[in-house]
């Protein structure tokens, strides 16, 4: 059974393309007012994993439960594929490349969501948005285009839109890989402050202040498992595995 | 007779062409594109197997002369007039508009549908991912994302698809519908007076005119958000940015 303040649990998920398994086996349970920053060369699995828990990419085998809704995966079929979708809408979303419907405006973008999926009417959706636009400084930008906008505050939209659904938790897939390096400051800072106020975040990331500083929890994958894991503090500055002392050495 | 008076005598008769054409070219154009979405996300996500009877009419339709198509269906339907009797058809092949329109349908169905197919295969990946991650179902991920910026692409595509399909309606008055040329050979068989022919051109061209510019209007609306980056908005103040 699953203890109530587990939000989101992922048993034994592999995932295979063709004939090589990018995830051998990974388990990963996130409790409320988690903070995980998962770590990992490129080609470690992690983003794939990542995508394997609101099934961007569906697992080969393994087990999703958020919030009580379980999906099993075998042989590459979801067996309740019905819950996919309720997954998905528990489960913000921040993508590397921002995402951002290019067709309509911030605060369209950010209010699209909450319409859609949740039914929600127009006018409390679009107070709500401009109170999340508002929260990452971005509410004087609302009726503008995405393409009207610098990376960094592009994300900060992409960010409010996966707010304005309420998420149980956010997964953020390198949130900040794709920025000019004088942007990252910008995203960081509202991630952080999303932590700070106690948001459920699993983050793929390569910031290492990011994972060192705010994260509960910090999970290091190598070659498709899980090499390392633990809190932020005692991994960083007590690494158990070779793989993991070799990896800090090269990112700092 | 100079070509004025034809024009003040038999305006009547190429006001009612000009009707005609229209009508026959937007009411094909219209039943295609109803059509063609659905056909167009067929060849975008089924299996070969599945959509090779859609690949085979489409390859038809493009691969052979539209008159060709039309003979088949105004003739070949007169062949099979006692099958169509049984089965409560013949009434509607036995009008030539009804003929002429099928087969314009038909053959815009066709061209729409592949133009469309290019439309969705550009719409960005990463815009559909967040579609699905947001928790839309596959239909509003459709209607939300997918097709506003398939029929954006295709728009140019579309709009000379249908100017193509206005002039190919010209064919129409091979089996006697009276469209702008139909009206046209009738007024010249009475005259035999060549300049009503350049009266037909005149008033292909305004259709057309008028046609792109309205194409043109809508694609500007359609295009709003790629149009926004060229011009800085005034109405926006500098920003206190958030920096870390």
């Amino acid at each position: 059974m699953t203890p109530p303040d587990i939000i989101l649990k992922a048993e034994d998920i592999h995932k295979s393309f063709g004939s090589v398994e990018v995830l051998k086996g990974i388990s990963l349970a996130a409790r409320n007012h988690d903070v995980i920053s998962i770590l990992g060369s490129s080609g470690s699995g992690k983003s794939t994993f990542l995508r394997c828990l609101n099934f961007l990419e569906t697992p080969t085998s393994g087990k999703v439960t958020v919030h009580g809704e379980e999906i099993l995966v075998k042989n590459g079929k979801p067996q309740n594929a019905r819950h996919i979708e309720a997954i998905r809408a528990r489960l913000g979303m921040v993508f590397q490349q921002f995402n951002l419907w290019t067709h309509r405006t911030v605060l369209e973008n950010v209010m699209e969501g909450p319409i859609q999926v949740k039914g929600e009417p127009k006018a409390e959706a679009r107070s709500k948005a401009e109170a999340f636009l508002k929260r990452v400084g971005l509410e004087e930008r609302m009726h503008m285009y995405p393409s009207q906008l610098s990376g960094g505050q592009q994300q900060r939209v992409a960010i409010a839109r996966a707010l304005a659904m309420e998420p149980d938790a956010i997964l953020f897939d390198e949130p900040t890989s794709a920025l000019d390096p004088e942007l990252v400051g910008e995203v960081l800072k509202v991630m952080q402050d999303l932590a700070a106020e106690g948001r459920t975040m699993i983050v793929v990331t390569h910031e290492m202040g990011f994972a060192r500083e705010v994260s509960s929890e910090v999970v290091f994958l190598h070659e498709g498992r899980i090499a390392e894991q633990g809190p932020p503090g005692e991994m960083f500055t007590n690494p158990k595995t070779e793989e993991f002392r070799r990896f800090i050495a090269k990112a700092m | 007779m100079n070509p004025l008076e034809i024009l003040a005598q038999y305006w009547p008769r190429l006001l009612d062409g000009t009707l005609m054409t229209i009508k026959l070219t937007l009411l094909g154009a219209l039943i295609a594109a109803l059509v063609s979405p659905a056909f167009a996300l067929i060849r975008v996500h089924a299996s070969p197997m599945a959509q090779a009877p859609l690949r085979l009419y489409v390859s038809f339709m493009r691969g052979t002369p539209i008159l060709a198509q039309l003979f088949l269906i105004y003739y070949g339907s007169g062949q099979f007039r006692p099958l169509l009797q049984d089965w409560g058809l013949w009434t509607f092949f036995r009008d030539p508009f009804n003929c002429a329109l099928l087969a314009f349908a038909l053959n815009s169905t066709a061209y729409q549908t592949e133009i469309l197919r290019g439309g969705i295969l550009g719409v960005a990946r990463g815009e559909i991912e967040a579609a699905k991650a947001i928790g839309m179902s596959r239909f509003t991920a459709l209607r939300r994302v997918v097709f506003p910026h398939a029929y954006r692409i295709a728009w140019p595509a579309l709009g000379n698809e249908v100017i193509l399909l206005m002039k190919a309606s010209a064919l129409a008055s091979v089996v006697t519908v009276f469209d702008v040329m139909g009206r046209t050979r009738q007024v010249f068989s009475k005259t035999f007076d060549f300049s009503v022919y350049l009266w037909a051109a005149l008033i292909y061209l305004c259709i057309t005119a008028v046609f792109v510019l309205l194409w043109r209007q809508a694609e500007r609306r359609l295009s709003r958000h790629i149009g926004a980056r060229h011009q800085a908005p005034a109405t926006v103040q500098p920003l206190k940015e958030t920096r870390a």
